[in-house]
């Protein structure tokens, strides 16, 4: 296994400069992640503006791998739709769960997250985001865990 | 081989690596190099056969059948508690109890000494370097009695504050919980100042052996401690077995906290007559194998002998110590005057769980989190940290591996 198959440059690059970091404003929409396996706290701001995702921001503390994912989320979320935001959600969980799942084009930079599904005990650290903006689309109070 | 000091144990070292299979291994196409020991040692083969020997030839269950197995069984079971009580130097096996862990054993004496004797307005005091097995527990006895739990608090090195200790010892303190060593930091707590100020208020302290079992000798009348608790995966045993040495005193006049079989004398529907010490808190078939590997495990270790083990593992603490010093953007987080053999840090830049699986690609085991400690790394200011700890059949190449794996950690993330 190479280390760079995980940590690739761009994943290296939403670490050390994380797109889309802040919060918003009520009426944007709030939600927290936890994962209680390493302490990773993510809280996600979405704005909608009827059925598209107008503003999304994140903040939090974790590894590379949840602040690149996140960034890499913000950017890829930004301006779609909820059916569209649905659609991505399962291409990137089948890219992080299954091994033999093709990479669709569609995933744009967000392929870059492929190398983490050869790493078991770091898929919760990227698809934490994932869980965390679902939630606050959804806009339940609850914080989500990863367990 | 009793008597060697840590130069001589140094010399030793490829036979005492070589009782070790696990050692013998390569990760991730790499020897392993492995520093998890705070979390669970390896085992010597010593142990792993004494268990197969035990499930080939002399399994049965203990104190009930008249049959030979049963007696043999019997016999290794409580040889291996006897083995215990010798290397606690307790006085009686009697004060020798086996749990399914360190934890099982705080749970132990918070259900039973804690629930019959707690109320409202009466206190127990911890400290700030806990694990949550000596926080929870005390957490939930206070919920279900009224009692409060109080924290003594530390500095900024990762040792126990005893004006803080002696300021929140009160009149309404009724017990003392606090661990012999911090799995976090490392920490060696002032024991001996705790039970002597404890005691003048006539106050019980238990502690939490799990990180001191490997590494100091415990003389449990020495330390006139009043309960001591500990795990054998700690100790080059088992795992799902530890011990609870409780003063008999205390642990007679305790209520059980499970019922079930070998902890009665006699059972009716109109009432029960529990057993005597130690089976009354033994409820139930025990982990006899695991009580005889943890029999072998401390005869493995009494062999080479802790004072050994301790002067070659300080000596580790102090090479790891200052080669990780040299390396730029880490900071060694607790750096308490007396520690046992283990070196908690953070690196600039880099996420202690990047640094995990960075390392475990080169085959280097650490632990990376927040170690079951959340207080103690929220004292910090920190979500986690990386924990290399040591144990005697580490060695100064495997923390070169480590401090290079490092440096290599920090290219990838410039």
């Amino acid at each position: 296994m190479d280390l760079k198959d995980l940590y690739r440059d761009v994943i290296l690059d939403h670490n050390k400069t994380p797109r889309h970091r802040g919060t918003l404003p009520p009426p944007a929409r709030v939600a927290q992640g936890h994962n209680p396996l390493c302490g990773d706290q993510l809280t996600v701001y979405a704005l909608m503006d009827g059925d598209i995702l107008k503003e999304v921001r994140f903040e939090g503390s974790g590894c590379a791998i949840s602040v690149a994912s996140a960034s890499l989320m913000t950017e890829a979320v930004k301006g779609k739709s909820q059916a569209e935001i649905a659609h991505l959600f399962k291409a990137i969980h089948d890219l992080l769960t299954r091994a033999d799942a093709p990479i669709p084009a569609s995933l744009g930079k967000l392929a870059a997250l492929s190398g983490v599904r050869e790493f078991p005990a770091r898929v919760k650290c990227a698809s934490l985001c994932w869980h965390t903006l679902n939630q606050a689309l959804a806009g339940a109070d609850a914080p989500i865990t990863t367990e | 081989m009793s008597g060697l000091d840590g130069s001589t144990l140094a010399a030793a070292m490829g036979r005492l690596r070589s009782d070790f299979p696990v050692l013998q291994q390569n990760i991730n196409g790499h020897p392993l190099v492995y520093l998890d020991n705070g979390a669970s040692s390896q085992r010597p083969l010593a142990v792993i056969e004494a268990e197969r020997h035990y499930a080939s030839h002399l399994h049965s269950n203990v104190h009930r059948g008249v049959h030979s197995l049963s007696a043999l069984a019997t016999d290794a079971f409580e040889g291996a508690r006897d083995n215990v009580r010798r290397f606690l130097n307790a006085r009686s096996t009697r004060e020798i109890i086996f749990t399914r862990g360190t934890t099982e054993s705080i749970n132990l004496v918070a259900q039973s000494y804690g629930r019959s004797r707690l109320g409202v307005g009466d206190e127990i005091l911890i400290t700030a370097l806990e694990h949550h097995s000596n926080i929870v527990p005390w957490q939930m006895v206070c919920a279900a009695t009224g009692a409060t739990l109080k924290v003594a608090a530390i500095n900024r090195r990762g040792e126990l504050d005893l004006s803080s200790f002696k300021a929140a010892l009160s009149a309404q303190t009724r017990l003392v919980a606090t661990s012999h060593v911090s799995n976090a930091l490392g920490s060696v707590l002032p024991v001996a100042e705790i039970v002597a100020l404890a005691h003048a208020q006539g106050v019980p302290v238990l502690l939490d052996g799990a990180q001191a079992i490997p590494h100091l000798t415990i003389d449990v009348q020495a330390l006139d401690c009043d309960f001591y608790a500990f795990s054998g995966h700690k100790l080059y045993g088992p795992d799902g077995i530890g011990v609870l040495y409780g003063r008999e005193s205390l642990l007679e006049a305790m209520p059980p906290w499970q019922g079930g079989g070998d902890m009665i004398l006699s059972v009716s529907f109109t009432g029960t007559t529990y057993n005597q010490l130690p089976y009354k808190f033994e409820a139930g078939t025990p982990h006899i194998s695991g009580a005889i590997g943890l029999g072998v495990a401390i005869d493995y270790v009494s062999k080479i002998g802790l004072p050994a083990i301790a002067a070659w593992e300080q000596h580790l603490l102090e090479y790891a110590t200052t080669q990780l010093s040299t390396i730029e953007g880490l900071t060694i987080i607790g750096t308490a005057a007396d520690k046992a053999s283990l070196v908690s840090f953070t690196v600039e830049g880099i996420h202690p769980h990047d640094l995990g699986t960075i390392l475990d690609q080169s085959g280097i085991a650490i632990r990376t989190g927040h170690h079951c400690a959340m207080p103690v790394m929220q004292f910090f200011g920190l979500p986690a940290t990386a924990r290399a700890s040591f144990a005697f059949y580490n060695t100064t190449d495997e923390i070169d591996q480590l401090v290079i794996a490092v440096q290599s950690a920090q290219r990838l993330f410039r």
